[in-house]
C-alpha cells in the first residue's frame, strides 16, 4: 500500500478564499493510499516546506502531492524540499488548485469539490511514479556568434574575455555591420567609426576568437552544450593567408562603377573590393556577378577575359578557381545577432508588405533613406562628409525628413514602432545644420519617442537650438516638380494644410530583420514573430534567451534596437553563456522518452514525427555479431519531453518518463471513480 | 467588441462611436490623428473640419457639433483619405454615415441638389438633367445660376427637353420606399 | 467579344459623346455592346450621401437585370456609375447581413455574379487591337491622362490598376499612337458632383489640374468620366485667365476613335465646349 502525503496550500487568500482547504485535506485523508494530509497558509514558505520534510521522515512517505499553484511556479521548490528529506524529487507532484480552480471559480462548495478531484487525480498518478535520475550532459565551452555587427562583436568579446572560445560568423566580407556605416551617434554625437573600429580590431586579434567573415551558417544539429555547426565559407577568390591587404588589386580593377553597398549605392566600388578602408579582415573579395573574368567565364569564354588584379598582386593571392568550402565546429551555445535591414518603399515587396505609391515607390530622385543620409554625413562617405543631393551634387537648402515610413503603418504591413528613428532624425537635423548653416530641416512626425538617458534633451536641442522645424502630421504625397520635391503634408497642431518645396527628402524607413532570418531561425529551431524578428523566451524575465535551450539572441534581430540596447543585450547573452560554461555538466529534467527495445518493431514513425531530431537508430546484434533488428533510441540530451513519439508509436514501445500511459490512465480513472 | 446595445436592455442611446462601428464597421478609436487624410484632402483648404477632425470629434462623442457641421457636406467622396489611411480607418465612409444621420441639416444648396437628384430618379427611374436643374434652382433659390450656359448645352444636343420614364419606374419607386422604411 | 452595357444617365444627355464614341470604337473593334434593358440610375453621389441602403439597392437592381439578361460582365463607361456598381458588388459580397437587406428591398433574384468593368479597363484589354488598326495620325500628340478619383479608389473595390501610380490610361494612349505626358495631378479630384451646388470649388480644383497639365506640355486632357469632363470642359471658361488658351478635354474613347480614323462628328467632338476639332483636323492632316 502506498504512503502518500498530501499538502494543501491556502496561498494566503488566493486559494483559501474560494476553496475550503481544510475540507480538501480532510477528504484526501480518507483517500486510499494517503498516509498524511494537512493544509497550511503558505506551503512554499520555510515552515511550509519544513512540514513536508518532517512528514516524509516521520510518516515514512513514499510520495508527495502538493495541492497549490501551477507547477511552473513552485514544482522546483517542493521537489527540492523532498530531495532534502531523501525522497526522490520525481515522486513529488503538484495539483494545480489555484490557476485551474480558485482563480477561475466563484462557488466555494463546487470549487472545493473540484479541488478535491484535482488532488485525487494527482495522488493516483503519484502511486505510479518511479524515482528518476537527473540527466547530466557535458558542455562544450565554446560559443558560436552569428552576425558581426556591434551586437555580435560585443557578445564575442565578452565571451572570449570571460575565458571561452568563440567562433564569429559574418556573411559580409567585413565585420562592423550597420554601425560602421554611421556618421555620428546619438545622443552624444561621438564618431561611430572611432568607437567601433578599435573593437573590430580587438576581435581580429583576440586569441580566443576565430573570425569567419564572408561565411554563413549552413546547418545546425545537437542541443545545449553540444551543438554541431556546419559553416559555409564563401569563396573570396583571394587567398586570405597570402594576401597582405596592400590594395593594389582594387586599384587595378577595370570595373570601377559598381554601386557600393557600404555607401548605400551613393558611391562606386570596384569588382574586387574591400567594403571600406577599416574593414576587418582587410582581405578583398571578388564580386563574381560584376567581375569581367567571371562574367566572361559564365558566358562560356575559354580564355581569361581579364586578370588585372592577379597581375597587380605581388603575392599571387588571387585565386580564380577558389570554391566555397565547409567547416564543422562544435559549440556549446549560440548567439543570434544578425541585425536588421531598412524597409524600402518600392512597389516590389515581400508577402504582407506594401510599398508607398504615394511617395513614388522609390523612383523620385533625391528621396533617400536614413542610412543614405548617414553616408552623406560621414567623413569617409562618397561626398567626404558634404551634404550633397545625389541627382546633381548640389547642396540642398531645404531638407524634409519623414518619420514613421513603414513603421506604425499597419496598411503597409508594419504596425510596430522602429524605435530608433525619432532619435536619428533629430541627429540628422543637427548634423545638417552643423554642415549647412543656412539649411532648413523640417521633420514630419507623429509622436517624438525619446525615452532614454539624455534622449529627450537631445531632440529638444534639435528643435530649440539647431532650428529643426517639427510638424506633427504624416505626409499624404510627394513628387518631383522640376527641380524640387513637392511635399503635401498637414500640420495637425495648427490645423493647416502644408505644401513644402524640398531639395531633398529623407525617409526614416522601418527596421526589418535581415532577409533569410526565417531560414536561419528554422535551422536553430527558434521561433520568430510575423515580421521575422526572433522571439525571446520571455518578454520580461528571459529577454536574451530563446525557446531553444542554449540559443541566445542579441540586438536588432529580436526587435528594433539602438546601439546601447544591442550592446546591453549582447553582454547579457554573453554573461548567460559564461554562466552556462561555468558548469562542468548540465542538469536536465529526466522527463524524456524511453524506447522499450524489446517491443520496438523498427517502424520509425517516432523518428519522422520528432520535432527535435532526438530519435536515433540502433542496431541490435546477437553475440556472434549477426544483425537481429534496428530499433529506435531516444537521445536524452536532445529530447524535450513533448510526447509526440509516445502518442504515435503503434506498438506502444515508447514511454515518456513521468508521463507514462499508466500514469495518465490512473489520473483519468480517478476522475471516473 | 462593440456590438450595439440591445434595444430592450439599454436605457442609454448607443454612443456615436458604437453606432458608427455598427453601421460602417469603422472603429474611430483606431484613428491616431496623423493627419495623412487631411494632408491629401482636396477640400481641406475650404472646410472648417478636415477628415482627421471628423474622426477626432466622433471619437470624443461630439454628435451635435458634427451633425451640424457644414464641412460634412463639402466632402467630395474622392476617397483619397481612405486610400491613404495607415491604420485602416475609413473617413469617407464615416462622413457618409454622418451625412445620412444629418440629412435634414444639409446646407440649402447641397441638400437641394441631393433631393432634386433623387426626385428625378423616383419620377423617371433615371436622372433627367434639365428637370434636375430646374427643381434645384427652385429649392436652392439660385434662380439665375448658369442661365447663360443652358443654350450652350441645348445647342450641343446635351439637354433633353422631355423626360421619358423607364418601363420599370414603379419598381424603382418601390425600392425607394423600401429603403426609406428600412433606414428609418 | 460581347459585354453588357450600362450607359448610365449622363451618357444619354451631357455625356452623349462618350456613348457615341464608345459605340463607334466598339463596332470598329468587334466589341458587341448589349445595352441592359430597363436599366435605372445608380443613385450617384446623392444616393450614398443620404441613404446607404439605397446606394446599394439602386446599383444592385441593375446588376440583377444584367444577370437575368445573361451577362457575366457589365461595362459602365461612366466612372461614377462604375464606382457605384463596383462598390455595391463588393459590399454585398463582403457582408451577408447586408446582402440579405438588399435582397429584401430588391424583391428579385440576385446572385451577385456579374463583374463590373470600366472604360479604361476594357480599352486596355483591346490595346493590341487598337495598335493594330491605329494609323499614325496621333503621332506626336501630347496628352495628359486624367484619372480623377473614382477609377482607382478605393483599391479594394476597383483594383484594376495601382491606386497611386496607375498606368492603364497611358497604356491605352500609347496603343492609340499618342504620347502621354508625365504630370502630377492625375489623381486629384475635380470637384465631382459639385458642378452646380458649389461651382467655386470646382473652378479652383479644375484650374489646378489644367495648369499642371499645361505645364507638362499637354495639348489635351484625356478623361474617362462624365463628371470630370463636365467640370473640366463645360466649366473651363470660368477657370481660364484672360488670354489663356483653352485645353481640349477628350474622352479616352474619342481619342481611340480618332486613332482608328473615325470621323470627329461620329465621335461627338462637335458637342464639346472647348473646341476639340482643331486637334482632330491636325490628326487627319497627319494621315495625308
Amino acid at each position: 500500500m502506498a504512503r502518500i502525503g498530501v499538502f494543501v496550500c491556502h496561498c494566503g487568500e488566493n486559494i483559501g478564499r474560494t476553496v475550503d482547504c481544510a475540507r480538501v485535506a480532510d477528504a484526501l485523508r480518507e483517500h486510499p493510499g494517503v498516509a498524511h494530509s494537512v493544509d497550511y497558509k503558505y506551503m512554499c514558505s520555510d515552515p511550509g516546506q519544513a512540514l513536508i520534510k518532517q512528514a516524509i521522515a516521520e510518516k515514512r512517505l513514499d510520495g508527495v502531492v502538493v495541492a497549490a499553484c501551477s507547477p511552473h511556479m513552485h514544482e522546483k521548490t517542493f521537489r527540492r524540499a523532498c530531495a532534502g528529506a531523501d525522497l526522490n524529487p520525481f515522486l513529488c507532484e503538484m495539483a494545480n488548485v489555484r490557476e485551474h480552480c480558485s482563480w477561475i471559480h466563484e462557488d466555494r462548495a463546487r470549487a472545493t469539490d473540484k479541488a478535491i478531484d484535482l488532488a485525487r487525480t494527482i495522488v493516483e498518478k503519484v502511486k505510479h511514479n518511479r524515482p528518476l535520475q537527473t540527466i547530466r550532459i557535458p558542455v562544450t565551452r565554446r560559443a558560436l556568434v552569428i552576425g558581426g555587427g556591434i551586437a555580435g562583436i560585443q557578445a564575442a568579446l565578452d565571451i572570449a574575455d570571460g575565458g571561452a572560445e568563440v567562433v564569429l560568423v559574418e556573411k559580409e566580407p567585413s565585420i562592423g555591420g550597420h554601425m560602421s556605416q554611421l556618421s555620428e551617434t546619438f545622443p552624444t554625437l561621438d564618431c561611430s567609426q572611432c568607437i567601433l573600429t578599435p573593437r573590430m580590431v580587438e576581435v581580429y586579434q583576440h586569441p580566443r576568437i576565430k573570425l569567419m567573415a564572408y561565411s554563413e551558417v549552413d546547418a545546425v544539429s545537437g542541443y545545449i552544450g553540444n551543438f554541431t555547426v556546419k559553416i559555409r565559407q564563401k569563396a573570396r577568390a583571394v587567398d586570405a593567408s597570402t594576401c597582405n591587404g596592400c590594395g593594389a588589386c582594387t586599384k587595378a580593377c577595370i570595373q570601377r562603377k559598381i554601386p557600393s553597398e557600404f555607401d548605400e549605392r551613393l558611391g562606386p566600388r570596384s569588382a574586387i573590393y574591400v567594403p571600406f578602408p577599416q574593414a576587418v579582415p582587410n582581405t578583398p573579395v571578388i564580386d563574381r556577378a560584376n567581375c569581367a573574368y567571371f562574367k566572361a567565364k559564365a558566358k562560356g569564354a575559354t580564355k581569361a577575359a581579364c586578370g588585372k588584379c592577379a597581375e597587380a598582386c605581388s603575392r599571387g593571392a588571387i585565386d580564380f578557381d577558389q570554391q566555397d568550402s565547409f567547416v564543422t565546429e562544435k559549440v556549446g551555445a549560440i548567439v543570434v545577432a544578425t541585425g536588421f535591414q531598412l524597409y524600402r518603399i518600392g512597389a516590389d515587396q515581400p508577402q504582407g508588405l506594401t510599398g508607398y505609391g504615394e511617395y513614388g515607390y522609390g523612383t523620385v530622385p533625391d528621396v533617400i533613406d536614413g542610412l543614405q543620409f548617414e553616408r552623406l554625413a560621414s567623413a569617409s562617405g562618397p561626398t567626404g562628409g558634404k551634404i550633397l543631393r545625389p541627382s546633381d551634387g548640389r547642396e540642398p537648402k531645404r531638407i524634409v525628413f519623414l518619420q514613421c515610413v513603414g513603421s506604425r503603418d499597419p496598411a503597409k504591413g508594419m504596425a510596430y514602432c522602429s524605435k530608433i528613428c525619432c532619435m536619428y532624425v533629430a541627429k540628422h537635423t543637427m548634423l545638417y545644420r552643423h554642415k549647412v548653416h543656412d539649411g532648413q530641416a523640417t521633420v514630419f512626425y507623429m509622436d517624438i519617442r525619446a525615452a532614454g538617458k539624455g534622449y529627450d534633451e537631445f531632440t529638444r536641442r534639435a528643435i530649440e537650438e539647431d532650428g529643426a522645424r517639427y510638424v506633427r502630421g504624416r505626409v499624404a504625397r510627394l513628387y518631383r516638380d522640376g527641380d524640387v520635391i513637392k511635399v503635401h503634408g498637414f500640420d495637425t497642431l495648427s490645423g493647416e494644410p502644408l505644401v513644402l518645396d524640398a531639395d531633398m527628402v529623407v525617409l526614416a524607413t522601418a527596421m526589418r530583420p535581415q532577409p533569410g532570418i526565417e531560414a536561419l531561425a528554422q535551422k536553430l529551431s527558434v521561433s520568430y514573430d510575423q515580421h521575422g524578428f526572433i522571439n525571446e523566451a520571455h518578454p520580461k524575465l528571459r529577454p536574451v534567451e530563446t525557446n531553444t535551450a542554449g540559443v541566445f539572441v542579441a540586438g536588432a534581430c529580436q526587435a528594433p534596437r539602438d546601439i546601447p540596447d544591442s550592446v546591453a543585450m549582447a553582454s547579457a547573452a554573453a554573461s548567460k553563456i559564461l554562466g552556462l560554461f561555468s558548469q562542468a555538466e548540465l542538469e536536465r529534467e529526466p522527463t524524456v522518452a524511453r524506447v522499450d527495445t524489446g517491443l520496438c518493431s523498427g517502424c520509425f514513425h517516432c523518428e519522422r514525427v520528432c520535432p527535435y531530431g532526438a530519435v536515433e537508430r540502433r542496431e541490435i546484434r546477437d553475440r556472434k555479431g549477426n544483425l537481429l533488428k534496428v530499433v529506435a533510441e531516444v537521445n536524452p540530451g536532445v529530447c524535450q519531453g513533448c510526447g509526440t513519439c509516445q502518442a504515435t508509436c503503434p506498438s506502444k514501445s515508447v514511454e515518456l518518463d513521468g508521463f507514462t500511459d499508466q500514469q495518465i490512465w490512473a489520473e483519468i480513472n480517478a476522475l471516473a471513480l | 467588441m462593440s456590438a450595439p446595445p440591445s434595444e430592450a436592455g439599454s436605457h442609454h442611446p448607443p454612443t456615436l462611436t458604437a453606432h458608427l462601428r455598427a453601421t460602417t464597421g469603422v472603429n474611430v478609436a483606431a484613428c491616431y490623428q496623423c493627419g495623412k487624410c487631411s494632408a491629401g484632402c482636396p477640400m481641406a483648404v475650404e472646410t472648417a473640419l478636415r477628415p482627421h477632425d471628423v474622426m477626432r470629434l466622433a471619437a470624443s462623442e461630439q454628435r451635435e457639433r458634427l451633425l451640424a457641421a457644414e464641412s460634412l457636406w463639402l466632402c467630395l467622396t474622392c476617397e483619397a483619405c481612405t486610400a491613404r489611411c495607415p491604420n485602416g480607418c475609413d473617413p469617407a465612409r464615416v462622413i457618409d454615415a454622418l451625412r445620412e444621420e444629418a440629412a435634414h441639416q444639409a446646407p440649402r444648396a447641397i441638400g437641394a441638389f441631393h433631393r432634386s437628384f433623387l426626385d428625378q430618379i423616383r419620377a423617371f427611374g433615371r436622372s433627367f438633367e434639365l428637370g434636375l436643374v430646374m427643381t434645384y434652382k427652385l429649392r436652392s433659390g439660385k434662380l439665375t445660376q448658369d442661365v447663360t450656359t443652358a443654350p450652350g448645352l441645348l445647342g450641343r444636343g446635351k439637354l433633353k427637353l422631355v423626360p421619358h420614364p423607364i418601363a420599370g419606374v414603379s419598381d424603382v419607386r418601390r425600392i425607394f420606399r423600401a429603403c426609406e422604411k428600412e433606414e428609418a | 467579344m460581347r459585354i453588357g452595357y450600362y450607359p448610365g444617365c449622363s451618357l444619354h444627355a451631357t455625356a452623349r459623346e462618350l456613348d457615341e464614341s464608345l459605340r463607334a470604337v466598339a463596332s470598329a473593334l468587334d466589341l458587341e455592346l448589349q445595352e441592359l434593358d430597363d436599366w435605372s440610375c445608380c443613385g450617384a453621389t446623392s444616393g450614398h450621401a443620404t441613404n446607404h441602403l439605397l446606394s446599394l439597392a439602386l446599383p444592385a437592381r441593375n446588376l440583377a437585370l444584367a444577370e437575368a439578361q445573361g451577362h457575366d460582365r457589365v461595362l459602365a463607361p461612366c466612372a461614377a456609375c462604375y464606382n457605384r456598381l463596383a462598390t455595391a458588388r463588393h459590399e454585398i459580397a463582403a457582408d451577408a447581413a447586408l446582402a440579405a437587406r438588399v435582397a429584401r428591398v430588391l424583391e428579385r433574384p440576385f446572385a451577385n455574379r456579374v463583374t463590373v468593368a470600366n472604360l479604361v479597363e476594357v480599352l486596355r484589354e483591346l490595346g493590341p487591337a487598337i495598335t493594330a488598326r491605329a494609323g499614325r495620325s496621333l503621332a506626336g500628340l501630347k496628352v495628359a491622362c486624367y484619372y480623377g478619383c473614382l477609377l482607382v479608389r478605393p483599391a479594394a473595390v476597383v483594383g484594376f490598376d495601382d491606386p497611386e501610380q496607375p498606368t492603364s490610361m497611358e497604356d491605352v494612349v500609347r496603343a492609340a499612337g499618342a504620347t502621354p505626358v508625365a504630370w502630377q495631378m492625375r489623381l486629384e479630384c475635380c470637384g465631382g458632383a459639385f458642378s452646380l451646388a458649389r461651382t467655386a470649388s470646382v473652378v479652383r480644383l479644375g484650374r489646378a489640374i489644367l495648369d499642371d497639365a499645361r505645364r507638362a506640355g499637354a495639348e489635351a486632357l484625356v478623361v474617362a468620366c462624365p463628371m470630370c469632363h463636365s467640370n473640366l470642359d463645360f466649366r473651363q471658361s470660368a477657370m481660364l485667365e484672360r488670354g489663356e488658351k483653352p485645353l481640349p478635354v477628350l474622352y479616352l474613347s474619342e481619342l481611340v476613335g480618332l486613332a482608328l480614323g473615325i470621323a470627329p462628328d461620329t465621335l461627338g467632338l462637335q458637342r464639346h465646349f472647348v473646341d476639340a476639332r482643331p486637334l482632330a483636323a491636325r490628326a487627319a492632316a497627319e494621315v495625308h
